[in-house]
């Protein structure tokens, strides 16, 4: 403890001392740095990071003569400011402060976000979303004045997302109408505290960080089962009866899957096995919000005992009954993975025990190597570009909602946060110009522009009624196109969760799938929702969540690489080994300085199976890229396959000389001439234009069907790509394209690696480190003439099955 | 050809990949819902900036057409443009691109839904067309016979793909949208199914018309 910590009001320190409850270090670090313009404090999950944030506003609160707003609070989760009320009125209730707590979230009556413009509390806990809209105001000066502080929770997470962006602009409005604004940063263990100090502070201040003891290193281990995994798949169906035990022996257990559908399919296989019907429940993002309350709600209480989860229970709530995490399926990103096993045991100085089920033999080396790397504490991150573009739109529209504004002084103002502080001129006006006019080539409809210069050269809305729109369409979370799914009652039954609207297009009436870890019965679309029955006992068809598939870090894609070049395997279980030794000994097994490529017939056709170790992503393009190639050399491709560490393309002819298909330039032009026409850019492009404001998903009074009226926003990509192919937001598209899901990053990682050291293995027969791959699920076809060619024999087995081809015509 | 030909009572007629319809007798090319100056309805009404290229784009798909057929007869089914003040806020570019297409050969503007006013673009303007053995209107009349309309912007999926598609059945002839900014109703949309008989076909638009059973 420090000797120079300022005293706490005596009321708040009588109310610790009275539970015997003492300051920590870094609280008292955080109090002593109160007058700081900004301070990031890292802490571990349970280390009373919260109330570290709050203390100094608490402090500061104490004489009751503060009128307005004093400190936001802003989480990434609705849930998370709720439970983050509750928590601190108990405090302020307790010791008697004179302070008023509220929250303001997408689920906050429209009287109540009223009454907190005209008359804020002190404390507003709220989301990045609902703060924009705040600012976006006219009266945003007056809901503001006095406010000292803000307090921004889980900021790890929210920097590796646009809505981090979003925030970080928000702030940076917040602090020109409140110049005296500090800022204060609650992180869990990342690899670069720096990185995210600069993120949040006003540039170019200093950002203190605190770094709080660690605690103890965490108990984890991989699960021992009896049986081996699987070659291939995810599910991890093996591992559920030793997981019930595991359940069984523990008070609560979350247990982690790195996708929804692979939750769903898991609780599932799970609820067969629980023959002791232990209260078990399921937790993802798609289910209804009612449901997810529900479960929250019975977690709080501590009546279940597991709670089988995606991410959705990444962040937040503090839980201290858990005294177990299981990871089902390689972490994939070791960083996230010390966060997710921090989410047991959340009282401070235990350690926290958590278990890997790694879902097949590939991932029992992935887990073994994501081990080593959290009990050397070595943490994954990419650095993160500067700040996208497309949110910069965004927050031009909201400044614009506001009220005129000068562009001198937004361009200022947006320096201002981290992530845009290298934002040129240029760049700027492109944005401005794109809010103001679309930005196209061609100036058409000028008399219709968005945004009118006025003569005293500030900007506004032409039209002010457009502000209904844009504060309607504020945000830069990406839904795929989800549907709403319900039972099937006379009027409206209960909504179950969400499927993909590509999903739902496949199914026909009888179909059955899983959501929230019910079976049921497809019975048919009604005004855009899917209409279901219960139906127990029949074996489902799956439902499909894209979810974001994660890609296997560069750092543990080298740590794997590492391992393989041991000479035996003594802490993998013998059946890995075994499997990796029988690939020694029939091939070879990739190494980092050279890439692998093994060539076999298999079931008649051929195969070439391409170690780059780049991540899935990376992988799944350079199949799409090579597949291109070998069809441009006459090798006739017929279809890939791609995983974290390898590409499996079959075809009718044999490579043999592979050297040109990875020449970088030719792979580059690729890439040029590829892209463009792909549906990654089209998603990519998607969410840019929404995220813009060019696509508008919601508009006021829209009628439930519209289908007709509205058209893909792919014939918008199309059409810009055709006749303004240096549209703002293509470049926007190509950027994103190139970082997330392309990730040609890693390709040219890899080739950089390999530095054309290519080591070709023509062998008899399928090699074992490319058997999985056979098994993978996500095939690709080559698309082009064959597809063509596919549609018309399909058409034509349809017109024979159903009779129609001989009517007369 | 791309094309695909069957009969409508009694008239031989092609539906083509691009979505236009072409009696071979007749010498007469149809295209349905071009929705000409969406972009500009759409900036007016207080909506973004959408690219203002859709009118070029469907000009320009319709004049290749021209060129390549040489049709006496073009007929335009029902809602030619976004909205009568989308038709005259057509940039100057495009209004000749538009006149020279309207000239040298009978050209048909069929009222549509959006567009009920005449157009003052050079053509003639009618409610429908009667031309034996067809009628040729905007809206389908569920009660009529040898009717080819548009309207609904039929869409069908096949294996994973979905495209526009012609509807077909004994009665009638649905045509897709021929426009660039056009979305698509699906045929298992309630409004097709209870239009269509039990046996239509669905022909898809693309490199090559397809047809198939009317998915339902």
């Amino acid at each position: 403890m420090s000797d120079t910590a300022p005293a706490l009001p005596a009321a708040i320190e009588n109310w610790f001392s009275a539970r015997g409850w003492t300051i920590h270090p870094h609280q008292h670090a955080m109090l002593e740095r109160a007058e700081m313009p900004c301070t990031l404090l890292i802490a571990p999950t349970g280390g009373g990071k919260t109330m570290a944030g709050f203390l100094p506003t608490l402090a500061e609160l104490d004489d009751g003569t503060h009128e307005g707003l004093h400190t936001l609070y802003i989480s990434p989760l609705k849930a998370l400011a709720a439970d983050i009320k509750r928590n601190l009125r108990t405090p302020v209730e307790e010791i008697g402060l004179p302070i008023r707590i509220d929250d303001r979230t997408g689920d906050t009556p429209a009287s109540r976000k009223r009454r907190q413009r005209a008359d804020p509390p002190h404390i507003l806990l709220t989301t990045p979303e609902s703060l924009a809209l705040l600012t976006s105001y006219e009266d945003a000066a007056r809901t503001f004045k006095g406010l000292r502080r803000v307090v921004v929770d889980e900021i790890h997470a929210l920097a590796e997302s646009k809505r981090g962006d979003q925030l970080m602009l928000a702030l940076a409005r917040l602090q020109t109408l409140c110049p005296d604004l500090r800022r204060v940063g609650l992180s869990a263990t990342v690899d670069d505290p720096q990185a995210i100090a600069s993120y949040l502070a006003r540039h170019p201040d200093p950002c203190d960080i605190v770094l709080a003891d660690p605690g103890p290193a965490p108990d984890i281990r991989m699960l021992e089962t009896e049986a081996a995994p699987p070659w291939a798949g995810g599910g991890a169906a093996y591992a559920i009866p030793a997981v019930m035990e595991q359940i069984k022996a523990h008070k609560t257990t979350l247990i982690f899957h790195n996708t929804r559908a692979q939750a769903e399919i898991f609780f599932h296989n799970l609820w067969l096995a629980n023959d002791e019907a232990l209260p078990i429940g399921i937790h993802h993002g798609s289910l209804d919000r009612f449901q997810r309350e529900r479960v929250e709600a019975a977690m709080v209480r501590g009546e279940l005992r597991a709670i089988v989860c995606t991410g959705s229970l990444d962040l937040g709530i503090d839980w201290g009954d858990v005294d177990l995490v299981i990871q089902i399926g390689a972490p994939k990103n070791v960083k996230r993975l010390v966060q997710r096993i921090g989410r047991a045991n959340h009282r401070y100085n235990a350690p926290s025990k958590a278990l890997l089920v790694p879902a097949n033999r590939f991932e029992v080396v992935e887990c073994r190597a994501a081990l080593e790397a959290v009990r050397e504490n070595d943490l994954d991150g990419d650095p993160r570009g500067p700040g996208p573009r497309d949110v910069l739109c965004q927050h031009i529209l909201i400044a614009a909602c506001a009220g005129p504004f000068d562009e001198d002084e937004l361009y200022a103002e947006m320096t201002r946060a981290g992530a845009y502080a290298t934002l040129t001129r240029a760049a700027f006006d492109a944005c401005l110009t794109f809010c103001a006019t679309g930005g196209y080539a061609l100036k058409a409809y000028d008399q219709w522009q968005r945004l009118l210069q006025r003569p005293d050269g500030k900007w506004q809305l032409r039209d002010p009624r457009a502000a209904q729109r844009i504060r309607m369409n504020l945000g830069t979370i990406q839904d795929a196109d989800l549907i709403k799914v319900r039972l099937k009652r006379s009027r409206g039954g209960k909504p179950l969760g969400e499927v993909e609207e590509a999903f739902a297009a496949t199914l026909t009436p009888g179909d059955t799938f899983l959501i929230g870890g019910q079976t049921v019965r497809y019975e048919g679309l009604r005004e855009m929702t899917v209409e279901v029955t219960r139906n127990p006992g029949r074996k489902p068809k799956i439902a499909v969540f894209s979810g974001t598939k994660f890609a296997t870090s560069t750092q543990l894609s080298a740590r794997i690489l590492a391992m393989f070049k041991q000479n035996s395997w003594p802490t993998l279980p013998r059946h890995t080994a075994n499997w990796l030794e029988l690939q020694r000994e029939v091939s070879e097994l990739p190494r980092a300085g050279r890439l692998l490529i093994e060539s076999f017939p298999h079931d008649s056709r051929e195969h070439i199976c391409i170690y780059g170790f780049a991540g899935r992503n990376a992988q799944q393009t350079l199949g799409l890229l090579l597949t291109k190639r070998m069809e441009e050399l006459g090798l006739d491709p017929l279809g890939f396959v791609a995983t974290d560490y390898a590409t499996l393309i079959w075809g009718l002819q044999e490579v043999t000389d592979p050297a040109p298909l990875f020449d970088p330039d030719a792979l580059r032009d690729g890439l040029e001439g590829w892209l463009a026409g792909n549906a990654v850019m089209k998603r990519s492009f998607r969410g840019a234009a929404t995220i813009a404001g060019l696509i508008q998903r919601n508009t006021p009074g829209a009628h439930k069907n519209r289908r007709q009226a509205t058209f893909s926003s792919d014939i918008l990509y199309d059409t810009l790509r055709k006749y303004d192919p240096d549209h703002l937001l293509m470049d926007i598209t190509r950027e994103e394209a190139m970082r997330g899901l392309v990730d040609f990053g890693r390709i040219e990682e890899m080739l950089e690696r390999t530095r054309g050291c290519i080591t070709l293995r023509r062998l008899e027969r399928i090699s074992p480190l490319s058997a999985p791959l056979l098994l993978e699920v996500g095939k690709v076809p080559v698309k082009g003439a064959a597809e063509e060619k596919l549609l018309q024999q399909e058409a034509a087995a349809l017109m024979q099955q159903s009779g129609l081809d001989k009517l007369p015509q | 050809m791309t094309g695909y030909d069957f009969s409508l009572a009694g008239a031989r007629l092609t539906a083509l990949g691009s979505g236009a319809l072409w009696w071979t007798a007749q010498r007469l090319l149809c295209v349905s819902d071009l929705h000409l100056g969406k972009s500009e309805r759409h900036a007016r009404r207080g909506g973004s900036a959408l690219p203002p290229y859709e009118t070029r784009d469907t000009l320009a798909r319709l004049s290749d057409l021209v060129s390549a057929l040489q049709p006496e007869t073009v007929v335009c089914l029902g809602d030619s443009f976004d909205d009568d003040a989308a038709s005259r806020a057509l940039p100057d570019a495009e209004q000749s691109q538009l006149a020279a297409l309207t000239q040298n050969r009978r050209w048909i503007w069929i009222t549509g839904n959006h567009d009920p006013a005449p157009t003052g673009l050079g053509g003639e303007q009618m409610d429908e067309l009667y031309l034996s053995p067809l009628t040729f209107r905007h809206i389908a009349n569920p009660s009529a016979t040898a009717e080819v309309s548009g309207h609904y912007h039929p869409k069908a999926r096949v294996r994973s793909t979905s495209r526009p598609c012609f509807l077909l059945d004994r009665s009638r002839l649905i045509l897709p949208a021929f426009g660039t900014y056009t979305g698509g109703l699906r045929s298992t949309d309630p409004a097709l199914a209870a239009l269509m008989e039990r046996d239509a076909l669905a022909i898809l638009t693309g490199a090559q018309a397809l047809p198939v059973p009317m998915p339902r």
